[in-house]
């Protein structure tokens, strides 16, 4: 099967062109792509402001050959349901522009963490309630990275970034990550999940799933941003792995309110494996900074635990 | 509205129209209705593909009659009901790069909440269509009618239209689908009409037949749209140093072409429907000594002392701009250079600056006059304060001294 998927996947094309102006071993880059040669629908991306934004887009250059939008920065939810209503009057009254595809089309809506987490999460909201048929994709890098690594919700505990140092006094980042995925899973819509494009085969899956799926998606995916976390770009699919087999970013999807893991490691790895290979947590492991690396690992491991538990609660009330 | 008016005519104006055929036995109607009520009258005819609202006073009631007109399978449009004036701003934008005929509307705080979308929708060149009615921006809190909303946006590079009346409103709304969408022009449109003042006040007003507006309007062809596929298009690039200045200069091209086109249809509209806007509407300014130049329905109230005066003998008239972007500078100079004095009433205030923002535009307009009247800036009826009849005739009284000041506010307590 998955031979089969990928040999499709290989013929799609580019729908992303090369030569844009992401940094090498960057994660979103590398989703963008994944998540357009997932399917062959016709698909139209609203894109919010932010690396990927602004490194594809530059005038009189881009690199999107799909139609694509930047509004603003935190309405890319609420610009792609502009566009999702304008498709269904306009099919109604036969003023879609022909086209040779005759799947239906689908509709992408594209944010860094910043444009969902923080400013983006009204308009994200919005739209997830009203129930457009579109997907989601949030590629979530842990900061503003386009404005210069600023903290935002998603930036991990501890994290070094611009408005969250390392000092003498305070050690990076002192508050936990917003949980995203259950707020978005909390709108009660009919798909929600995390990927990483470490596992590429799991998040085109998802990313298929989420465009069939009648009604908004919402997908959180993990980007690794060597520039923001000062890891090296050839490290950039290791640790794309190594957050999932640590644990730190779980794979797992809701799908009509069942909860279920697609992936399980089968050795859980310390966190501090994935944790040493950015920059931004080098500051934890100094001399005094033990507790801190403990707590990391504490929350992990109870987060862990809750989705083993979850997802085993459902398996059994689901295989009654 | 019903005195007798002078539309100022220029050479811009054609008159193709005027040709075209009679629709077969059109069923008008002349119905007492508010401006939110005629408003959303016309947006049932119109049916446009999307509208993205979200509620605020004064103008509220015009996306939930566009609500009921769905409910009740009178209209086809989609609504997107949003979560606030931003999203539904951006909405607009996301259904107008698709290629739809998009409207919306709102007032003060909702339109400040858009202001960021504002110039995105007028950079991306998209003919979205807002009504606005017109309400004092916070704070302190006030639900009454002020400019200072649509003032703040009147550099956000939209067409504006200022409404004296109900009819009006409903009327400029028509036009403004046409206008936008002008290939030559391609701009949003914001239709203002006072709150309350218009949007809840029933006035007599001429509703046309729904096939006219249809044939009026004729079907809307985006050049670009995200929906299609097989030609995708990039909306929304980055721009560096080395394009953006030519982007803004297309845009100020653009409201330049707007200048001609609203003329034409003004003109075609009165030809087929025979009312005819122009850009600026004069009363009793043929042998006028002086003038006051009032946007929206403060005119009725200068009209009316205007007769009163004119019964006294007084040489006084009144000149209210239409649109107010583009500007019609020439028509303002034009029409006031030969006076000896004007007074220009601003209903909002540009803080700091040498008076409001419809005061500099005149005097700035009739800088080059070979001879110019002098010029007074008033400030009044802010947060929905009324102008009396006693103020309005110390305004042409004080014009005849030579002690007035250049700048006050009306009425207020020092
Ligand atoms: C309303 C608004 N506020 C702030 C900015 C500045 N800004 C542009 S991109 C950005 C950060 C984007 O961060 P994120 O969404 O995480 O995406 P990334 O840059 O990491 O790809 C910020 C703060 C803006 N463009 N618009």
């Amino acid at each position: 099967m998955p031979s089969a998927a990928l040999l499709e996947i290989a013929s799609r094309g580019e729908p992303v062109a090369g030569g844009h102006r992401l940094c090498s071993g960057c994660g979103a880059g590398v989703i963008i792509r994944q998540m357009l040669t997932a399917t062959d629908y016709p698909t139209v991306v609203s894109n919010a402001t932010g690396c990927v934004e602004v490194c594809t887009s530059v005038y009189p250059f881009t690199a999107w050959n799909v139609p694509w939008i930047h509004n603003g920065f935190e309405n890319a939810a609420a610009t792609i349901t502009g566009a999702e209503a304008a498709y269904r009057a306009m099919e109604r009254r036969g003023d879609v522009p022909k086209r040779k595809n005759k799947k239906p089309m689908k509709f992408i809506a594209l944010g860094g963490d910043g444009g969902t987490y923080d400013i983006g999460l009204q308009s994200l909201s919005g739209a997830l309630e009203r129930g457009h048929d579109f997907v989601y994709i949030c590629y979530d890098n842990g900061a503003y990275m386009n404005t210069g690594i600023q903290r935002s919700s998603a930036s991990p505990f501890g994290a070094n970034t611009t408005t969250s140092p390392a000092g003498v006094v305070i050690q990076g980042k002192q508050e936990e990550r917003k949980n995203l995925t259950a707020i978005a899973a909390a709108h009660d819509i009919p798909f929600v999940a995390t990927a990483s494009p470490g596992y590429y085969m799991d998040f085109t899956r998802k990313v298929k799933k989420a465009l069939d799926v009648n009604g908004p998606a919402f997908l959180n995916v993990f980007a690794v941003c060597p520039l923001g976390w000062r890891s090296e770009p050839e490290d950039s699919q290791i640790l794309a792995r190594s957050s999932v087999e640590t644990c730190v970013w779980p794979l797992y999807e809701i799908e009509d309110g069942r909860f279920r893991l697609t992936f399980r490691p089968n050795v859980k790895r310390p966190v501090t494996e994935y944790m040493q290979l950015q920059g931004r947590f080098s500051h934890l492991f100094k001399t005094g900074n033990e507790d801190m690396l403990t707590h990391i690992q504490e929350r992990v491991d109870a987060e862990w635990e809750q989705l083993l538990k979850r997802d085993r609660r459902e398996r059994e009330e689901n295989s009654e | 509205m019903n005195r007798e008016t002078q539309v100022l005519k220029t050479d811009a104006v054609t008159v193709e129209a005027e040709a075209a055929e009679a629709p077969p036995q059109p069923q008008r109607q002349l119905l007492a209705l508010t401006g939110n009520e005629a408003v959303a009258e016309a947006i049932r005819q119109i049916d446009p593909h999307v509208c993205a609202a979200y509620p605020i006073t004064p103008t509220t009631q015009i996306m939930q009659e566009v609500a009921q007109f769905i409910a009740d399978g009178r209209m086809r449009a989609e609504l997107v009901p949003c979560e606030s004036e931003h999203s539904a701003m951006s909405a607009c934008v996301g259904a107008g790069a698709a290629g739809a005929r998009v409207m919306t509307a709102t007032s003060a705080n909702g339109l400040a909440l858009m202001w960021e979308v504002l110039y995105i929708a007028s950079g991306m060149r998209l003919p979205i269509v807002m009504a606005v009615g017109n309400r004092a921006l916070s704070g302190p809190l006030n639900i009454h009618c002020d400019h200072s909303d649509s003032m703040g946006a009147r550099d956000s590079g939209w067409i504006q239209f200022y409404a004296e009346s109900v009819q009006e409103a409903y009327d400029n709304i028509l036009q403004a689908v046409r206008i936008g969408e002008h290939p030559d022009v391609l701009l949003p449109v914001m239709c203002c009409m006072d709150g309350f003042l218009t949007t809840h006040t029933s006035e007599n007003a001429e509703i046309l037949d729904d096939a006219e507006v249809r044939d009026f309007l004729g079907k809307y062809r985006a050049r670009y749209s995200l929906l299609d596929v097989d030609n995708p298009v990039t909306f929304g690039a980055t721009d560096l140093p080395n394009a953006y200045t030519e982007h803004k200069y297309q845009q100020v091209e653009a409201m330049k072409k707007a200048d001609a086109v609203i003329r034409a249809v003004c003109v075609e509209f009165g030809a087929k429907f025979g009312r005819e806007h122009g850009m600026l509407e004069a009363y009793c300014m043929e042998d006028a000594d002086t003038a006051i130049v009032v946007l929206s329905s403060t005119a009725g109230s200068v009209a009316d002392m205007v007769d009163t005066l004119r019964a006294e003998g007084r040489k006084v008239g009144l000149l209210r701009p239409r649109v107010f972007r583009p500007f019609p500078a020439a028509d303002v100079r034009a029409a006031l250079q030969d006076l000896t004095a004007v007074t220009v009433l601003d209903r909002s205030h540009s803080f700091g600056a040498d008076g409001g923002p419809l005061f500099t535009e005149v005097r700035t307009a009739l800088f080059d006059a070979p001879h110019r009247p002098r010029v007074l800036g008033r400030v009044y009826g802010l947060g929905g304060r009324a102008i009396t009849g006693g103020e309005i005739r110390a305004l042409y009284d004080e014009m005849e001294t030579d002690t007035a000041p250049t700048f006050r506010f009306v009425g207020v307590r020092e």
